[in-house]
């Protein structure tokens, strides 16, 4: 237990001045802006987005900056200027189908209608390190295709599996969705409460359940049917307005994997989905949460509990946020002192006992 | 609802929704250039806040709650003249004043002019902008072909 102490005041006031300076490193060194940080390490400010469960570059990079590149502290900052805004109303679910693709690619079809279109991946680098950008170095613009842009709305791979009746189908029953940030998470969890509590998750927690997946726990053999990363319009019903608007735009990658399933007593043999939407270009997160979201589904889908822990949501959804997990954790660095002088006292008297006994035991032996 | 209002409100969204995604320091140079601010009294002074964004489970399913994104909104009403709202994403204050004063002036007998010199301009950077990014995915787009495996 946890119980407050006073003083150190200006121990404190001195530590955290020397973590300004620390954080600003080597004076003579240029200091790093906000919007460099936007600009140039985009992928970082993409996972303190989804993790800190608020699309703001700006504020993202700053959290970042005020961290000092540690991504979870920046996740935190995050999560708790969240709490400070007012809440304006929900948008209506954001329709990926329109999304202008940066990338989009099928690990199952190679022919897929409107094509494969890699983007700016690493896929296919020879991940070996580019010592030209140590040091100074203009980028020339990356080629267009001399035809232009091609038509911009490309059709859900989904969709072709779909039409033919071998693919599980999503329906929506216009239900309204219910919001772990506004109410404490509940077992059992809808698939709902399972997907926001996935794409806010810890992406290292989220693809070690996924990963673990496919090594055999919880067998799911899941093929990327689609994965798509690209802007989506955000649309919301004004009230004062008695119409909805956009109200502006925001960069997500959506990953649609399709698994084996042999069928059940209630469904008959077809393909099933997994299904992963996350902010910014977070295409290992939206894999994983995709086959982790599909593990969590054996109840629904008849399946047979193996035992696996990507099948126990209680395990995946109580350990997969990374502040939480953060905020138990590094309270054990706290004072402790009054817990700790009774585990003191118990440990002493334990031993006077103990060897009190090992003196009696060879008397006792003797008589 | 007419079919005039019906035209007249997907006009409005259409503006709406293009201030709503621009940049804040686009319209902030375009007002630059459109001249000060008209005479206006403020029903909501801009106001930050978010909006809990949707998806859908399997892209066509139930909706799921995934993450907020920040939002400010501001409502005000020309002198002797309409009112004008705006919802626009992002932290800028500027940005959802001169939104809002936009939305009133494309109601009011300004309309043309802001159309030519803030609307068009506006749209015009947006165009631009996807245009080259679409033709750089496009410059990206591959086909696969199966290569037949060794063994027999």
């Amino acid at each position: 237990m946890y119980v407050a102490v006073k003083g150190g005041e200006r121990a404190i006031d001195n530590a955290h001045a020397w973590l300004s300076e620390e954080r600003r490193g080597d004076a003579s060194v240029t200091e790093l802006s906000v919007a460099q940080i936007r600009e140039q390490m985009t992928l970082a400010v993409n996972r303190v987005m989804a993790e800190g469960s608020l699309y703001d570059p700006d504020l993202a990079a700053l959290a970042i900056k005020q961290a000092r590149g540690d991504l979870i502290e920046a996740v935190f900052l995050i999560r708790a200027y969240r709490t400070t805004l007012p809440r304006f109303g929900a948008s209506r679910p954001m329709d990926t189908g329109t999304m202008a693709c940066d990338r989009r690619v099928s690990a199952t079809f190679k022919d897929a209608p409107g094509g494969q279109v890699l983007g700016p991946t690493f896929d296919y680098t020879h991940r070996l390190l580019d010592f030209k950008l140590a040091a100074d170095g203009e980028v020339p613009p990356a080629p267009e295709a001399p035809e232009g842009a091609p038509p911009a709305k490309a059709p859900h791979i989904m969709e072709f599996l779909d039409r033919e009746g071998l693919m599980q189908r999503d329906t929506d029953s216009k239900t309204l969705p219910r919001d772990l940030t506004r109410e404490p998470l509940e077992l059992p969890a809808t698939r709902d409460l399972r997907l926001q509590a996935l794409t806010r998750g810890d992406e290292g927690f989220v693809l070690g359940m996924a990963y673990s997946t496919q090594r055999g726990y919880a067998r799911n053999h899941a093929f990327v049917a689609e994965l798509r990363i690209g802007k989506v319009a955000v649309e919301m019903d004004i009230p004062e307005l008695g119409f909805a608007i956009e109200i502006g735009e925001v960069e997500l990658t959506e990953c649609e994997t399709v698994n084996q399933f042999a069928g059940s007593k209630t469904e008959p043999p077809q393909f099933t989905r997994g299904y992963g939407l996350v902010f910014g270009m977070s295409e290992r997160k939206a894999i994983s949460m995709a086959l982790v979201d599909r593990a969590l589904r054996w109840e629904e889908l008849g399946e047979d509990n193996l035992g696996a822990p990507a099948q126990d949501a209680e395990f995946v959804l109580y350990h997969a946020d990374n502040i939480q997990a953060t905020g138990f954790l590094e309270h054990i660095k706290l004072p402790h002192y009054v817990d700790f002088q009774s585990e003191l006292e118990l440990i002493r008297k334990l031993r006077r006992e103990a060897a009190a006994a090992a003196q009696d035991a060879p008397r006792e032996a003797a008589e | 609802m007419t079919v005039e209002t019906k035209e007249k409100t997907r006009d409005r969204q259409a503006w709406m929704g293009l201030l709503g995604r621009a940049e804040a320091r686009d319209l902030a140079r375009l007002w630059e250039g459109f001249g000060p601010l008209p005479a206006h009294e403020i029903l909501r002074a801009p106001e930050i806040g978010g909006v809990m964004l949707r998806g859908r489970m399997g892209a066509v399913g139930d909706a799921f709650n995934m993450g907020e994104m920040s939002v400010t909104r501001c409502s005000v009403r020309l002198t002797d003249g309409p009112d004008g709202h705006a919802y626009v994403q992002g932290r800028s204050r500027d940005k959802a004043l001169q939104a809002a004063l936009t939305d009133a002036l494309m109601q009011s007998d300004a309309a043309d002019e802001v159309r030519a010199k803030l609307l068009d301009p506006l749209a015009e950077i947006e165009s631009q902008r996807r245009a080259s990014r679409a033709a750089k995915a496009a410059a990206t787009k591959v086909d696969f072909f199966t290569m037949v495996r060794g063994e027999d």
